[in-house]
């Protein structure tokens, strides 16, 4: 058959919500796409575990310390999910990891931001989970079988956590004049890292088109960037504290709230590497897979022992 | 009742201790599967600590789990010296766990026939557990052991490292003869030959010898600690601290 019909049964059964799965004809920059997609989310997973696990030992409460490290752990899961759903895509880990740690692939830039103080960890799971789940909502319908099924598992999770979050922060809402203090704070540091998570304008994207043909994408970057200005804005109130964007306004034409211009300038300097902690997260994760080589070595080399030993019983 | 709070307050602080150490290698692990393993078992270890704090703020009175661990000083935490030990490299941190559970399989399962109520359900909840934590470290044990020399000759620093604090778990303290003799605690010179016998088992398919004649520090069950211990409750009280009168 030409590739033109392969081409043509692969868009109609996209077209009829048929999902893609990994033994099926695919045109090769869907594959890319998918690859490059899934991987970056695999990375966000196991990076973002950092900025929050900065604080495990100095959670205030034994609940809350353990609440931290489930959630922690939780996110080392997804990653797992992910990095299995790339290797579908006939990528293995290893290679999507050294993507990673040779600066080709990347990660959600929100985790070269800095926890600062505990409240940092309430904002993030309540805002960062927040937007998250927005994509990823979205992403348990993309047309790709193992990427969607993956984010079925993993929405439930995240969901959780941003009520955690939440609800984390509505403690310290209610506590002393500190702890409001904190709150507000990390709010005001998170707000916008946590709307330029959905990506460029989409005047500006350049990946949006084939994505949406394809399905791999649903909606707009600046569809869900409003979608979840207009929640937040309204659990925020819950909290009984403020967004820092004075131009945050109802707008009873659009049905939806308008807000002030993100600083692009800002999210491109750290995409680019010149966030506050870009450094830090990448050698974090490079430390951690040198150390761990001569683990993974030894693992290999006592199961090749193994493997030897029951051959040579069989024989 | 002094003894029994004492008492109740080592396992809990024991546990603590070494959840709060596995904790540290939670986003750092060697292998993504055995970051989350690892960081399952300090959630287990924080559960089980969060039992004893809850029993002892029960039988001290108008405290709770967080005054406990959060406001008592370096004297007054009664862990095991072994727990306190630093992370070192993998092997280091199996190892300690492979010897803390080890114990703390055995002592568990004298402790779920305690006549406390309330300790023997904490320890038959917690064995299950345990006898994963076992399994898994000693796996990891032997797969080091005999893995690489690399891994081999980590594995014999390991050991050297950590050896001296293996002694501490079977000399009692002195708050542990009476709730022995009134057999809500374990006797836990009784569980020194298992343990070695256990041990010898899996350092036999770890190609590891067992050392002879090795110095045994002791102190922490009383209250007298290496000097790590310091530092530990100053990251884990910090927040306590720092905001004294809170809610979290
Ligand atoms: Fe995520
Ligand atoms: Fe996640
Ligand atoms: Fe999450």
């Amino acid at each position: 058959m030409p590739v033109q019909n392969f081409e043509k049964i692969f868009q109609e059964k996209i077209d009829n919500e048929i999902k893609i799965e990994p033994k099926d004809w695919m045109p090769d920059a869907y594959r890319k796409t998918n690859i490059r997609q899934i991987s970056q989310h695999a990375h966000s997973e196991i990076v973002g575990m950092l900025p929050e696990g900065n604080w495990i030992s100095r959670a205030p409460s034994l609940k809350r310390k353990a609440i931290l490290l489930a959630k922690v752990q939780d996110e080392a899961g997804h990653g797992l999910y992910l990095y299995s759903a790339c290797e579908t895509l006939g990528i293995s880990r290893e290679e999507t990891i050294n993507d990673l740690h040779s600066g080709k692939a990347k990660y959600s830039s929100i985790f070269n931001y800095p926890t600062l103080t505990w409240a940092d960890i309430g904002a993030i799971g309540w805002l960062v989970d927040g937007a998250a789940i927005m994509n990823q909502v979205m992403l348990t319908r993309t047309s790709y079988g193992p990427y969607a099924r993956a984010m079925v598992r993993i929405c439930k999770e995240e969901s959780f956590h941003q009520r955690q979050g939440f609800e984390s922060l509505l403690v310290l809402s209610k506590g002393t004049k500190e702890q409001r203090e904190m709150c507000q704070d990390a709010i005001n540091r998170w707000w916008w890292p946590a709307l330029m998570m959905f990506g460029p304008k989409d005047s500006e994207s350049t990946n949006s088109d084939q994505g949406m043909k394809w399905k791999i994408k649903r909606k707009s970057n600046d569809e869900l960037r409003q979608n979840f200005i207009d929640m937040i804005t309204e659990q925020v109130k819950v909290l009984g504290m403020t967004l820092p964007d004075d131009k945050l306004k109802w707008n009873e034409e659009r049905k939806h709230y308008d807000f002030g211009e993100i600083n692009w300038d800002e999210f491109w300097n750290v995409v680019k590497g010149n966030g506050p902690c870009n450094k830090q997260r990448l050698q974090a994760r490079k430390d951690a897979w040198d150390k761990g080589t001569w683990v993974r070595e030894a693992a290999a080399a006592h199961a090749e022992k193994r493997k030897s030993k029951s051959n040579q019983q069989a024989a | 009742m002094n003894a029994k709070i004492d008492y109740t307050l080592h396992l809990a602080d024991t546990t603590l201790i070494l959840s709060q150490r596995n904790s540290e290698w939670c986003g750092h692990g060697p292998i993504l599967e055995q970051d989350i393993a690892i960081t399952n078992i300090s959630l287990d270890l924080i559960g089980q600590a969060r039992n004893f704090y809850q029993y002892a703020a029960k039988l001290i009175g108008n405290t709770d789990e967080d005054k406990i661990a959060y406001l008592r000083t370096e004297r007054e935490f009664k862990n095991l010296l072994l727990a306190e030990q630093p992370n070192g490299d993998w092997g280091q941190t199996i190892l300690r766990q492979y010897f803390f559970s080890q114990y703390q399989y055995l002592l568990y399962q004298q402790l779920q026939n305690s006549k406390d109520e309330q300790l023997a359900a904490i320890a038959a909840k917690a064995i299950k557990e345990t006898s994963y934590h076992l399994r898994w470290s000693g796996e990891w044990v032997i797969r080091l052991g005999e893995g690489t020399d690399e891994s081999h000759q980590r594995m014999l620093n390991a050991v050297n490292e950590l050896w001296g604090y293996t002694g501490e778990m079977f000399i009692p303290a002195t708050y542990e003869s009476p709730v022995v003799k009134e057999n809500t605690g374990v006797s836990v010179d009784s569980l020194k030959q298992p343990w070695l016998e256990k041990v010898k088992t899996i350092f036999e398919e770890a190609t590891i010898t067992v050392p002879e004649k090795v110095f045994m520090h002791s102190g922490g069950k009383e209250g007298k600690h290496t000097e790590h211990l310091g530092f530990i409750l100053t990251e884990l009280q910090y927040m306590q601290r720092a905001y004294p009168n809170s809610e979290w």
